[in-house]
Parts: structure tokens; sequence; C-alpha cells
């Protein structure tokens, strides 16, 4: 803009300034820096010393398995059966026909398709399992299910749902009832015992290579339990308890993440299925209206309309009253 | 390629010859918007009396201290903390230096918004603390998912959601654990250090916003043709 145009355009307080042309004082700014910084620090070690931080132990599927075998293999059976939270999630884990979130027609989940594909029955029950080729009763079991038509494999992991929902933990070990489900009380009784004893854990893990730093199908796995949910809502830390922003124990967690949580709260995100959705859009909406905000009218003359800039320049307004 | 003699080129019998150098050139708009006393003045506007602008360089400060703890953390390896008392104690200091920079950038940004302080030009200036802002608070989340405790398993498998349903899940799964370390550690640091760069140059550039009404007389606000900063 040119500085004959800009001095034709009309003077918007809430857009431009007029020169400061008052006086100027000495200020020790790398001095001023200096100071905080050490006063930072003295902070920080008293909050070290006093609060500490939290470090609660990782779950693994051992723990899970031995704490809850019930609850282990009535998740394990929803993976073998394709039943499971991430069996029927969608992408980027898999396929799953109308499981994306979307708001209309506005659908982002579908754009890129699986990136990180997921096969529940093979990755979390077959394949583990394939593993164990000392233990012949798992490995017949295993050839009887994969050979038998998929009719009949529904029959049995249905039958074997409802078997194990009456399930009961004896000493550590699972007992379901009898059923008629075949090969699948085998399948998923090897499983529970592989994790009791930490196999599953590093098979799950290892993926094939020796080293692994990338924990998706352990988390996706035990995240379809109850076992981790129940720990989190004892923690105050479900979506419905503000739990985004929190962490274990009275510490502050993640509060500048307090907004975006917030809309967890309400209608109708609360109870939508595509509440996650909807949220990523309010939140997006308001973070480039925060950026933007220098030029949308109204908003941009609130800091006028509330006047709290003369409780910050108080000593400045109070000398020009008196001058 | 013209010689100069050692010795015998002045200042200008360098401009003459380097004149259009890319190098030249960058220098010299550099000195033109950043001379000495302007990156680092020794005075200040009078207005400036207010505790409301210690909140920019506590949160300066505090994310010295983030970066340095930081770097003790990735000096010792992540595992470190989880098994050494001195290990926990650097990441108890790492945690509420996180903590005291957003509590100190949250009053300095409410600070800003209360003084308008995105006038005379300094929009950009605005948009760069907000985007460094929001910045960190991805440099936090990722924080959170590479504890390697309960609190990332947790909060890994819920954000999950709200990050698939973006479609952003697809390539930056917050359940891969090298993946979101490398993030926080590398990508995410050297993003909050550019904008916030960024954002302090542009402080130095166009200097602190004035208050409004900065020589009131009655009637003028109506009818004076703007001085803005946009004219300078």
């Amino acid at each position: 803009m040119s500085a004959e145009r800009a001095k034709r355009r009309r003077f918007n307080p809430d857009r431009d300034v007029r020169e400061w042309k008052g006086a100027y004082v000495p200020y020790d700014i790398v001095k001023e820096g200096f100071i905080a910084f050490l006063a930072v620090a003295v902070l920080m070690v008293l909050l070290a010393v006093v609060f500490s931080s939290p470090d609660e132990p990782a779950i693994t599927l051992k723990r899970w398995s031995i704490a809850d075998p019930v609850d282990f293999a009535q998740t394990a059976i929803t993976e073998l059966d394709g039943t499971s939270a991430t069996a029927t999630y969608g992408p980027p884990y898999n396929s799953t026909p109308d499981s994306s979130q979307h708001i209309g027609f506005f659908e982002p989940e579908q754009w890129f398709g699986v990136h990180q594909p997921v096969d529940t029955a093979q990755d979390f029950v077959i394949g583990p399992l394939r593993t164990l080729p000392h233990q012949p009763a798992t490995q017949a079991a295993l050839n009887v299910y994969l050979a038998a038509p998929a009719a009949q494999q529904n029959a049995w992991t249905t039958a074997y749902e409802k078997a194990v929902a009456n399930a009961t933990e004896v000493g550590g070990r699972l007992h379901v009832p009898a059923g008629r489900y075949g090969p699948v009380g085998v399948i998923i009784g090897s499983l529970t015992d592989m994790a009791q004893t930490g196999g599953l854990d590093g098979t799950l893990l290892s993926e094939g290579g020796f080293y692994n730093t990338n924990y998706t199908k352990p988390l996706l796995f035990l995240a379809d339990g109850s076992y981790l949910a129940n720990k989190a809502n004892a923690e105050h830390l479900a979506g419905d308890q503000w739990g985004m922003m929190n962490e274990t124990g009275n510490y502050p967690g993640q509060a500048w993440l307090w907004l975006y949580t917030m809309w967890y709260q309400v209608a109708p995100m609360n109870t939508s299925s595509n509440g996650d959705l909807e949220v990523w859009v309010i939140m997006m909406v308001l973070s480039l209206g925060l950026i933007f905000l220098p030029f949308i009218p109204l908003l941009r003359s609130i800091p006028r309309w509330t006047h709290v800039y003369r409780l910050i320049w108080r000593r400045h307004y109070r000398e020009l009253a008196s001058a | 390629m013209t010689d100069i003699p050692i010795g015998a080129a002045t200042g200008s019998d360098e401009d003459a010859v380097t004149a259009d150098q890319w190098t030249a050139r960058i220098r010299r708009r550099a000195e033109a918007a950043f001379p000495p006393k302007q990156l680092l003045p020794d005075r200040q506007p009078a207005f400036m009396a207010s505790w409301i602008y210690v909140f920019g360089v506590l949160t300066l400060v505090s994310v010295a201290w983030v970066i340095i703890t930081g770097c003790i953390l990735a000096i010792m390896g992540p595992t470190w903390w989880h098994v050494s008392s001195i290990g926990h104690f650097v990441n108890s200091l790492h945690l509420w230096s996180v903590e005291s920079f957003f509590f100190f950038m949250v009053i300095h940004l409410w600070g800003k918004f209360f003084m308008a302080a995105w006038r005379g030009n300094r929009r950009l200036t605005w948009a760069t603390g907000v985007v460094s802002f929001l910045v960190s608070v991805a440099a936090a989340f990722t924080g959170y998912l590479t504890q390697q405790n309960f609190d990332s398993q947790w909060i890994s498998t819920q954000a999950k959601d709200g990050i698939n349903s973006t479609g952003a899940g697809a390539f930056w799964n917050v359940l891969n654990f090298g993946q979101m370390l490398m993030w926080h550690i590398v990508l995410l640091p050297i993003g909050v250090t550019f904008i916030a760069g960024m954002h302090i140059l542009l402080v130095r550039r166009r200097g602190i916003v004035p208050p409004f009404d900065v020589h009131p007389k009655k009637g003028e606000q109506a009818a004076e043709a703007a001085t803005t900063a946009e004219a300078a």
C-alpha cells in the first residue's frame, strides 16, 4: 500500500496506531532475561521437588491377561471373529464400509484409505499362535478352524462369545463353560496362556523384525478390551471426565486443551458418532479465527470496548490525565 | 573474477565489486531491517511500565528450560527416567518447565489480545504468536504420547480417533512411538524455534504496540488521517 493511499484511508483504532512521540526510558532487556531465566529455574526446581511427575507403569498384555483373563478372552474372540472396535474401525486400519466419521459429504478419513493395515484375526490371534509350533493341540485347532467354511467358523465363534460371557477366573486361569464352539476354545485358551507368559507382547511388537518402535497393534488390542478403560475411568481420564487434558494423579496435565476437551462434553458432540470430526472442525475454525483475528470486524474491537487496556497501561493514562 | 589487493579493499571498493551478490544483498536488507540498536535496544517507550510485559520474556526463558531439560533426557535416552531417580527428577523439571511455558504464554497471549497488539501493521507478529502457540500444543502433545507409561497408552489410544477422523492418521500415527518421538524431539522443536524466532524478530522490527489514544485531542479520532505503520 502506498504512503499516499494509507494517508487517505480513514483511521481505524482497531487496526491503526498513532506513532509514539512520548518519552523513552532505559530498559536492560538482557538483564531482565537473565533474572527471568534464574527465577524460572528456581520455580521449576521447587515444583519438581514438591510435586515430582507422574509415571504410572504401562499395562502389558501379560499384566492384563493375568489380572483379568475373562476380559482378555472376551476381547480376543472379537478379534478372531472380526467384531472388535479395531476390526470394524475402517481407515486407516481396514476398509470396513460406512465406518468413517463424516459431516455430510465431508469424509476426510476416506481420502487416504488404509495406511496402517490391521487384520485382527491374523495379526492378534492366528499369527501369534503360529509362532508356537511345538504346541500340537493349538496348531491342530488352528488348522481345523481355518479349514472350516465361513458359516461354520461363525457358528463356533458365536457359540464361544455366548459361553465366554459367563466365563470365570479360577486361580488366575480362564474357565469357560462348555459349549459347541469347536476348536475356538483351544485357540482362545492358548492365546490367553501365551499372553500370561508374556509371549504375546513380544510377538505383537516384533512384527517380524528385531528392532521395532511401532506399538500400533498391541495398543489397539489393549484398547479393544475393558481393562485399560476401567483403569482410566478410575483415574478420571475418560472422555466424559475431561480426560484428554488430564493425566494420572493430581497433575495439571494438558490444561491448554481445555477448549478442545470441552466440546466433547456438550451436545451434539458428546453423543454423536461423528463427534471427533465435529470437534476437530470446530477447533480448526476457531484456530483460524484466532490467527486472523486482526482482520475480523467486531471481534478485533473487543479489546477497545472492554477497556482492559486501561488497566495494562494505567500509568500511561494516569500521566495523560494529569498532563 | 576481479582481484582485490589485500589491504587495498576499502568498504566502498568491496561494495562496488560485490553489490550484486546474493550475500551482499541479504546483508544490506538485514542491516536495514535490524539495526543493532533496534535488535537489542537499551531504551523502551515509557508506556511499557506494566507487569504484563514480563510474561513474554518468561515464556521465552521457560522454553529455554524446556529445551535444556529435554536435551538431557535425549542424551540419556527415552527409558532413562523410568529407571533412575536422577532421570525422574530431570523429567519432573521438563514437565514443570512445559507447564510454566504454557502458563506464561497464555497470559502473554491474553495480554496481547487486550492490547490489540496487532495494530499498526503488527498482524503478522500476532499471527506468528498464535501459530507458535498451536505448534507448541502439538509438541507438548507428542511429549505426552512418548512417556512410555500408562498415560501415553491412554492418551494415544483416545487421541487416535480425533486424528484419524481428519484423515491425518494415515500418515501421522499417534500409536507409533518411534514416529511420535522423532516429531517430539526433532521436527516440532524446529517448528517452534523457527516460528518463535520469526515472532521475536517481528517484535523487534515493529516495536511494541502503543496504547490506544496516545495523543488524545477532542474530536481528533474521527477526522484525523491515519498515520499507520503501513504507510512507513
